[in-house]
């Protein structure tokens, strides 16, 4: 392509118009988002600050705005987050590890197996309601109670343990595990004395990220009944709601009072949510392992 | 002191075979098999907990009537069963979805992948997870307290519940999903393909669209398609801000009824398990998943193409 | 101390290659050869591709044998015959025998876990673990189950290992806080802290520096008396400083396929591998001619 010498040395006018006026779309392209996420938290902030108040914590839902509290729900939240933990991470943990250190990726099974992983982590929420809406609360005959709330919300946020504890396992370099099967260990022993421990802070950030992720879920809560109007704690096997459940509820009434409500509640949700992606970073920082 | 293991050493007989058959190591790789396996029950779950009730739906109603019929009313008496108004209505918020995130998740992906300084991308590319990260039950919350009243004040009649509404604030919620992918699929094209352009002269802007787009097609196909794919499957903003009036319409500012917000308002009430609107809730919820897992398969195939090109 | 007159004629010339050495070596070297392993028909394939193809001979206990070649020739593929390492890659597969002691080590029933702790391994980059220093050493100990005595065994590998006086005030400290030249030091203390009967060396200082290199060496001419060592070496003036016996591997490539496979060309003493081979092709090789 050859350049014709007018043209050596300036550039149009017109092309460097162009060029800025893209450079400004991409800068807004970038800001939209920003600019949204600042309305809302204002908004948010704005609506709800009014009741803000121990009563949110104390008290459970009512169909008097000012005596209305979110505790049942902040409540169901924890304990299923407690639940999650102790289920979803060790299944996550363990999946992540057949794959990575035990599964002959050439065989056919395990591929399907890895297929089947990221296809489930795309599958909309909801349709996760519907499953344990036929299995755990009408066919295992559960009911509407916390414990099928959090399997479901388990086999929710699987996928992406899974993946987040795989990337940190890939990460161990195979350096590592060569020098430990050179010293006569099993491959469990390699595993659980070397590959893990250099692998928990990356598990660790990634477990904390799936668990924020889980709780703010409602759909699939929806369909797995967390009740929309409790007024007791909730049980294990009793019946339930959940923090972004009960914002939807309050959403969802006539009176206005309920919208400022519902904005308090989502000012807790996302302080949870803050703080708990606040500390998955720190832990990260903090224990990140240079290879 | 220690002491060197007898069977080692100068003696003729040694034994290299295990002292006791490994059983633990094959116990542990059992057990994580296992574990492995909670990922297929949940497939094979979904699919049985889809399909059953389905196949059962679709002997009293004719998959016929279904797909063609354009009144969707199960509650109602007499029923009617016919979905388009449901496909509508996904469509619709799904297109407003995509007028936003499409365009501005592949601006901000070409600021950050070709234009912004690396501490300027550090910083950026986390901050739009952010947004990701939000509950969308706080979007709907948006949609419907402030973005819906801002609406009528710019001059646009639209009703409380509405399309536009939902379909815009969801757009939003899916930038950082076609930013992400597609920056990664921008980062991927070799540097030599820019300098290339860069020493033939060509701008900043020329090398971003003409050079490094093109190349990073499959990638940016990819992102796209799983958008499209989330902003169907979306539950909470449609259901709070597009309300619930299964309708037929192309007017963003009217109310509409979205599949997964018909599952989801269904769900909540309590309809008697084995009745025919107890089955609705599952054979929208098949058409749901077998359009989104189409898609998913092809984003996904899409995305190995451009790992394939340059990894 | 030999004298110059009777070191023997050099029939050919290496640079670098000191023959006051190779005469010493001659006079001091062990004079008894028991057979330790006996390779025969050894072949080595990646995929049914053969990287090494029907090597035979014998290694001799107590002494120091260095396989060397030009690079491709398969000589790091064939040391890790010696501990079943090969076995970690699935698509590695290898015919033949080793005879180890007079038990076939890829017989049926035989334990590679067992193999490993007998026959040990220093790496190419110095692999220690993210641990301390005397976690790194007791790591081989705990995971063998040899609980009592651990800082007694800890202190005699890295003495063993000639690195106790620079590391005994430290022992907690982490293995990265290391020099290059005392991590490779710290991995032999650890590959000795099993008690193996012989330790196979893949290239153990051609990540260091010259001043760790000479310290390795030396290490090696002390560690001989105990174990029974076999080295991988690109560097020919290191097999002639302290190799008793040199294995010269080289490529033959396959006329119609283009395929390069690795043969065992020559296997004598070092000094006459050096000073008068047999083959035309080791004395290409030694004296610089290729490779």
């Amino acid at each position: 392509m050859s350049v014709p010498a007018a043209a050596v040395g300036r550039r149009p006018r017109g092309d460097k118009i162009r060029g800025r006026a893209f450079y400004v779309l991409l800068l807004v392209s970038v800001s939209v988002g920003f600019v949204l996420l600042g309305t809302l938290l204002v908004d948010v902030l704005q609506k709800g600050i009014g009741y803000l108040d121990p009563i949110l914590f104390t008290e459970p839902a009512s169909a008097n705005p000012d005596r209305a509290g979110a505790r049942p729900a902040i409540l169901g939240t924890i304990y299923m987050m407690l639940i999650l933990l102790v289920v979803v991470v060790p299944l996550g943990v363990g999946t992540a590890i057949y794959l990575e250190e035990y599964a002959n990726r050439e065989r056919w099974y395990n591929r399907l197996l890895e297929l089947n992983i990221q296809n489930l982590a795309a599958v909309p929420s909801i349709v996760y309601g519907i499953l344990g809406l036929a299995f755990l609360v009408r066919g295992l005959g559960l009911g509407r109670v916390l414990l099928a709330g959090a399997l479901i919300l388990t086999l929710l946020v699987l996928p992406t343990v899974i993946v987040a504890s795989r990337e940190a396992i890939r990460a161990v370099p195979d350096s590592i595990r060569q020098g430990a099967y050179a010293l006569g260990a099993t491959q469990w022993q390699v595993v659980a004395r070397q590959v893990l421990p250099a692998a928990v802070p990356g598990i660790a950030t990634g477990s904390i990220l799936a668990l924020a992720r889980a709780i703010g879920e409602t759909a699939p809560l929806l369909l797995v009944g967390a009740l929309t109007y409790v007024a007791v704690d909730p049980t294990l096997l009793g019946s339930f709601t959940a923090l972004p459940v009960q914002i939807y509820q309050w959403i969802a009434r006539p009176q206005d009072e309920f919208r400022l409500l519902a904005a308090a509640g989502i000012i807790v949700l996302l302080a949870i949510l803050l703080t708990m992606n606040a500390f998955a970073i720190w832990l990260r920082n903090r224990y990140q392992k240079r290879w | 002191m220690a002491t060197k293991d007898v069977t080692a050493g100068a003696q003729p007989t040694i034994r290299l075979r295990a002292e006791r058959r490994r059983i633990g190591e094959d116990v542990i790789k059992g057990v994580l098999a296992l574990c492995a396996l909670v990922s297929v029950a949940t497939t094979v779950g979904i699919v049985v907990a889809l399909l059953e009730p389905s196949l059962e739906f679709f002997r009293e109603i004719s998959i016929l009537d279904f797909f063609s019929g354009d009144r969707w009313a199960p509650l109602f008496n007499p029923a009617s069963f016919g979905v388009q108004p449901l496909l509508v209505g996904t469509l619709m918020v799904t297109v407003w979805a995509c007028v936003v995130a499409l365009p501005f998740g592949l601006g901000a992906a070409i600021y950050l992948s070709e234009y912004a300084r690396p501490r300027v991308r550090q910083t950026l590319k986390p901050a739009l997870e952010v947004l990701a990260g939000i509950p969308t039950v706080v979007y709907g919350f948006f949609a419907l307290t402030f973005f819906t009243p801002l609406l009528d004040d710019i001059g646009i009649q639209v009703g409380i519940f509405n399309v536009l509404s939902a379909g815009l604030v969801m757009g939003v919620m899916l930038i950082p999903t076609v930013a992400s992918i597609s920056e990664d699929a921008m980062t991927a094209v070799p540097q030599e393909l820019r300098d290339g352009a860069y020493g033939l002269g060509a701008s900043r802007l020329q090398v971003a669209t003409r050079i490094v787009v093109p190349a990073a097609v499959s990638g940016i196909v990819a992102s796209y398609v799983l958008a499209i794919s989330r902003a169907v499957g979306e539950t909470m903003i449609v259901l709070i801000a597009a309300g619930g009036l299964a309708q037929i319409s192309l007017d963003p500012r009217e109310p509409a009824q979205t599949m997964t917000a018909f599952i989801g308002a269904t769900g909540i009430g309590d309809v008697p398990t084995g009745s025919i609107e107890y089955k609705t809730i599952f054979a929208v919820g098949l058409t749901l998943f077998v359009i989104t897992f189409a898609m998913n398969v092809l984003s996904i195939r899409l995305v190995r193409k451009y790992r394939e090109i340059y990894e | 101390m030999p004298d110059m007159e009777s070191a023997p004629p050099a029939a050919v010339r290496i640079a670098g290659v000191d023959d006051k050495a190779l005469a010493e070596r001659q006079e001091a070297g062990p004079t008894r050869r028991d057979v330790l392993f006996d390779v025969a028909g050894l072949t080595a394939s990646y995929s049914d591709v053969p990287a090494l193809r029907d090597v035979s001979l014998e290694i001799y206990k107590n002494y120091i044998t260095a396989f060397i070649g030009p690079s491709g020739c398969g000589k790091s593929t064939f040391i890790r015959c010696f501990n079943r390492m090969n076995d970690l890659i699935p698509t590695a597969k290898v015919e033949g025998t080793i005879l180890y002691h007079g038990l076939d080590l890829y017989g049926p029933e035989v334990d590679s876990v067992e193999v490993r702790k007998r026959i040990g391994m220093v790496f190419q980059k110095p692999n220690p673990f993210p641990k301390s220093i005397y976690d790194n050493v007791a790591f081989g100990p705990r995971v063998l189950g040899w609980k009592e005595g651990l800082d007694e065994r800890v202190e005699q590998a890295l003495r063993q290992a000639a690195l106790w006086n620079e590391v005994k005030n430290r022992l907690k400290a982490s293995a990265y806080s290391l020099s290059g030249g005392q991590q490779q030091r710290l991995c032999i203390a650890r590959c000795l802290a099993v008690e193996p009967d012989v330790i196979l060396m893949d290239e153990p200082a051609s990540a260091l520096d010259p001043i760790s290199t000479t310290s390795i060496e030396d290490l090696m001419h002390g560690l001989k008396r105990d174990y029974t060592i076999v080295i991988v070496t690109h560097n020919m003036q290191q097999a002639a400083r302290v190799a008793d016996m040199t294995a010269f591997f080289s490529v033959e490539v396959d006329e119609e396929s283009d395929r390069r496979t690795g043969i065992l060309v020559e296997y004598d003493e070092t000094p006459t591998i050096f000073t008068n081979p047999g083959d035309k092709r080791t004395e290409d090789y030694v004296t610089g001619r290729f490779g």
